[in-house]
């Protein structure tokens, strides 16, 4: 019986593992996917928001602006891209006006360092391609983005690293009260037990928690559909771009990543199924039309992909972190500002399991300073060492995004190795660029499948299933007469 | 009077066919255009390319091409006798893969070094 | 890091840049490197395995690997120096260095007196065109799809959908078939096909392989593998029309929806561009706006016919070799531009001192011709007058506008297509 089973490992499980695991708690994450970060947090806008966003004394409030915090010195100490933009919030009009300064008191309430309301001309000083029509904006120098899956990956590796064990393709299924206390987990690999379990299955959260007592909230999923632009638009604004929120969130946002692409997006569309990632003609033309709206000349012919994510959204209005049974802890609910927040909520959850009687060390293991190689950002002289060194570091394998065959050599054999061609991508970057992998696919496929062991027929694109060959070519067959 | 695309090079002339005029071809721009008109017409016949696994070489497969244009009918045909042949690298290109297919009398040839 | 020094560095070891490479070496050109970034030259010629080219340069009929190979061969005995597996990360234009690395030669800084741009081109991707629903396996572009076919030895889909019907599309239709799979149709958003009409008739007629102009797919289903696409005919805005949508049973959907110049190095190296073409703005030699740099091929516009790709690239290599022997460029330029119905030309610019006797000029319509003229001017006079019984957007058309016509013009120089008058 391991002390504690996380059944997800989306931003917010992998957090809670991070925080358990260097406190020397024996953990076990399940997952479903074949990799980690593969819900809504993978396919989201990548923003640490300042924290203006939720009403003071809400726990979302609580939760973003530590989270943020947190955020900082986790990408910092685990080598995950961060970068901190700011943020601005437009405001085109009285209402939205009225809204900003709203926004702005709620940030000093809630702790949010250096806001600050800018008038129109200040703005367009700051950001020239924004519309003219801007009146001003609520900026806060805090706002940050940062690439998701990678700092999911990063705190579930340093878990890993830290003794944490990680089972993927495991679907839980039911989960049973043992006499003696603790948790029979069903999945679809078997049973596991632990003393404590924390649910952190996203948009599945409310069927764990149903699976072990009676509902008391009801995940609504929200489809948001994303553009991604080429690198050229990268510079196209400076910061994150946010419009006035309305009641069905946070609206499409203009934002450059930290890869340095541009993203627009997403629209907030309630959907039946939580797995429904489909996008449609509408939804975008929706995003195009309202971005345009901040940004007039945002140029979406340079659109490399379009992608949709699910907010688990829920019922009720707050972060759900609470008891469902006993031993059983819900973090649910994780809508924006989840990434922001998860950091914190990860923290907070272990919190409550040592009030709960989990036993954990007094003091956190140091985080150890994790050195990721990233070939482009070095300088001409480091990298030519570096192939000196290792001379996999001097193959070129993705042109778009300059990944060397030694980047993914060595996410092959890193603590949480990829199983899928897009697993290799959220890990190095390789195919995330202008060709989307048409170019460096088939030789991913090769460098994934010599290092695992595998068959290219085994590799998937991306999900378990998601196969990209079909079989070989002049197999079997007659002979001609 | 049949009407064509010519297929023998890109420029992809419309040809005119008589075929009661002992098959007279009109709008080629080319010999190969006129004889092109009048054997599609009576015995089309195309160049086939396909591959051929192949062991030891710088990839699993070799690239082949019929040595001279089979009948159409035939060409499943001329395909599916390539599955089952492995080569050994090193291959030559020009080298005959497999002779007289389908007994059309042309040969599968290797377009490559291997 | 050592730096050699070069007359000439071709940056890639495709159609284009063996051309240059040994068009310079002719030249005069000593000391020539072509950097290639895949294991072998060659180029995209190695994976298009069919037949069709060489008609033009070889007037005979050669596949891609063989028309690479000819020029491989012609590589012996020359003393031109190639690096393979090598990726140029940063070419500096006005110092003329290239930084490359690759493992076996490390990070390498290479200086040369010209240097030549081939990269090439890559695919236009789902995500340009913006196609929704899920987002699935099954979906290549169709040249990725031809390596796997017909380089890695596997299979790519059992039941096909085609996208666009630029000329690699429609081979692959024809290869998927002829490897046992099922090609639904090939569906193509504009009224007229983007390939060759050849390729339409060897290709989808031969296997009956429906082409449906004027349609577009508008949605695309399944989790793991695609298993449905919807198709529908479009407006003549190329809107979907409401209530035509079909739906196609297929694992597979290929796309070959165009074809983008290969341009990073060209850009950060400041050269440059021409929005038209997303390649570089050249002069009659193929010169770019950096002198003694010089593109050509697909990297500085995409051509139907491997066969001009040789010849442009010749003329860079033969310039990239005078400039090495002198080392300064000439100034006075005629700007060429473009008038109704073209929608590029290449070069952009000549210097009609440089021209021997013809300027052979390329250039695309917007749309289908019967019965043109093709008509040259220098503001309202009439340089020169083309007659042209057929041009189409897919097919790459050239003039050879004779010197003295051009020494006659006073300023820019306007080429534009024109119906014939019956």
């Amino acid at each position: 019986m391991v002390d504690v089973a996380i059944i997800g490992c989306g931003v917010i499980g992998a957090a809670a593992a991070y925080h358990l695991a260097r406190r020397a708690v024996d953990v076990l994450i399940l997952e479903k996917e074949n990799d980690v970060s593969m819900g809504t947090s993978r396919a989201n806008s990548g923003i640490l928001h300042a924290g203006y966003g939720a009403r003071p004394g809400t726990l979302m409030a609580e939760m973003n602006v530590r989270g943020v915090a947190l955020a900082r010195e986790i990408c910092d100490a685990l080598n995950v891209a961060y970068r901190q933009t700011g943020s601005l919030v437009l405001a085109f009009d009285d209402a939205d006006l009225e809204q900003i300064h709203g926004l702005y008191r709620d940030g000093v309430a809630n702790g949010v360092p250096g806001l600050e309301i800018l008038d129109g001309g200040q703005v367009l000083a700051m950001e020239p391609n924004l519309s003219p029509q801007v009146r001003a904006a609520l900026y806060a120098p805090s706002a940050a983005v940062v690439s998701p899956w990678e700092y999911t990956l990063a705190m579930a590796e340093d878990a890993v690293g830290n003794g944490a064990r990680l089972e993927l393709e495991t679907q839980v299924t039911g989960l049973a009260r043992i006499a003696s206390g603790g948790w029979r987990i069903h999945t679809s690999r078997g049973d596991f037990e632990a003393r404590f379990v924390i649910n952190a299955a996203g948009v599945q959260a409310d069927k764990v928690h149903e699976m072990a007592a009676p509902a008391t909230f009801r995940t609504t999923p929200c489809r948001g559909e994303y553009y991604l632009l080429d690198k050229s638009e990268g510079g196209t604004v400076q910061r994150v771009i946010f419009q006035c929120p309305t009641r069905a969130g946070k609206g499409v946002l203009v934002a450059p990543t930290v890869h340095g692409n541009l993203i627009v997006g997403p629209n907030a569309e309630d959907i039946p199924d939580g797995e429904d990632t489909a996008t449609t003609a509408q939804g975008l033309s929706y995003v195009a039309h309202a971005a345009r709206r901040s940004v007039p000349a945002l140029n979406l012919r340079a659109s490399i992909r379009n992608f949709a994510g699910v907010r688990a959204n829920t019922d009720g209005g707050d972060f759900i972190m609470d008891w469902a049974a006993p031993g059983l802890l819900d973090l649910a609910g994780m809508k924006s500002p989840g990434l922001s927040a998860a950091a914190a909520v990860g923290e907070r959850a272990a919190e409550i399991l040592r009030q709960a009687g989990l036993n954990m060390s007094e003091q956190a293991r140091p985080t150890v300073k994790k050195k990721r190689l990233r070939f482009r950002e070095l300088t001409a002289l480091q990298k030519e060492e570096l192939i000196l060194h290792d001379p996999a570091y001097g193959r070129v394998i993705c042109r778009c995004e300059t990944v060397t065959e030694g980047e993914i050599i060595a996410a092959c054999h890193a603590p949480i190795p990829p199983r899928s061609i897009d697993g290799v991508k959220r890990r190095t970057n390789a195919g995330l660029g202008r060709c989307q992998g048409g170019f460096c696919g088939p030789r991913v496929m090769e460098i994934l499948g010599r290092e695992l062991g595998l068959s290219p027929l085994e590799i998937p694109q991306d999900r378990a299933g998601s196969f990209l060959l079909t079989g070989r070519t002049k197999q079997g067959g007659g002979r001609c007469e | 009077m049949r009407e064509l695309i010519c297929i023998v090079c890109p420029q992809g002339c419309r040809l005119r066919v008589e075929e009661k005029q002992d098959y007279r071809v009109t709008g080629n721009r080319c010999a190969r255009g006129a004889e092109y008109g009048r054997t599609e017409l009576q015995n089309p016949t195309r160049t086939v390319t396909s591959t051929v696994a192949v062991r030891g070489g710088m990839y699993p497969r070799c690239p082949v091409k019929t040595s001279a244009p089979i009948p159409k009918h035939l060409i499943f045909k001329a395909v599916e006798a390539l599955s089952g042949i492995e080569l050994r690298a090193p291959v030559k290109m020009g080298q005959v893969v497999m002779y007289d297919v389908c007994g059309t009398g042309a040969d599968f040839i290797a377009t490559r070094d291997m | 890091m050592s730096e050699l020094i070069y007359d000439v560095i071709v940056v890639g070891g495709g159609p284009a840049g063996l051309a240059a490479a040994l068009s310079a070496h002719e030249y005069g050109a000593q000391k020539v490197l072509i950097l290639e970034r895949d294991g072998e030259l060659g180029g995209i010629l190695n994976q298009c395995i069919h037949n069709g080219f060489g008609l033009h340069y070889f007037k005979e009929e050669l596949t891609g690997p063989e028309y690479a190979g000819r020029f491989v061969q012609m590589l012996s005995g020359t003393g031109i120096e190639v690096r393979l597996d090598t990726m140029v990360l940063e070419v500096d234009a006005a110092q003329r260095v290239v930084q490359a690395v690759s493992k076996t030669y490390g990070y390498q800084f290479l200086k040369a007196k010209s240097i030549v741009l081939a990269m090439g081109c890559r695919e236009r991707t789902r995500g340009a065109i913006g196609i929704p629903g899920t987002r699935p396996a099954g979906i290549f572009t169709a040249g990725t799809a031809q390596r796997y076919v017909n380089m890695e030895g596997y299979m790519v889909g059992k039941r096909v959908l085609i996208l666009g019907s630029g000329d690699i599309g429609l081979i692959m239709a024809r290869r998927m078939t002829l490897e046992g799979a099922r090609v639904l149709a090939c569906v193509e958003v504009m009224p007229y096909s983007g390939g060759l009409n050849r390729n339409i008739v060897q290709c989808l007629e031969d296997y009956d392989i429906p082409l449906y102009l004027s349609h577009t797919i508008v949605d695309i289903r399944g989790s793991a593998r695609v298993e449905q696409a919807v198709v529908a005919q479009v407006d003549a805005d190329r809107n979907p029309i409401p209530g035509t949508e079909r739906v196609f049973d297929c694992d597979t959907i290929l796309l070959s929806v165009g074809l983008i110049p290969e341009n990073e190095l060209t850009r950060t190296a400041g050269i440059r561009m021409d929005p038209r073409t997303n390649g570089a703005v050249v002069y009659e030699n193929m010169e770019t706006s950096a002198p003694g740099v010089f593109a050509c091929g697909n990297a500085l516009h995409v051509h139907d016919l491997v066969d001009y790709v040789t010849e442009e690239s010749r003329r860079a290599g033969a310039a990239a070799a005078a400039f090495a022997g002198r080392d300064e460029s000439c100034t006075a330029a005629l700007e060429i531009q473009n008038g109704a119905g073209v929608s590029y030309t290449v070069p952009q610019y000549v210097r009609p001192e440089n021209v021997e006797r013809r300027l052979k000029l390329f250039f695309r319509v917007r749309r289908i011709y019967r019965n043109a003229v093709v008509i040259v001017r220098c503001g309202e006079k009439q340089l020169a007058r083309y007659q042209r019984d057929h041009l189409a957007p897919g097919e790459m058309e050239h003039i050879a506008l004779p010197r003295v016509l051009m020494d006659r013009a006073q300023g820019p120089i306007t080429v534009e297509v024109q119906e014939a008058e019956q």
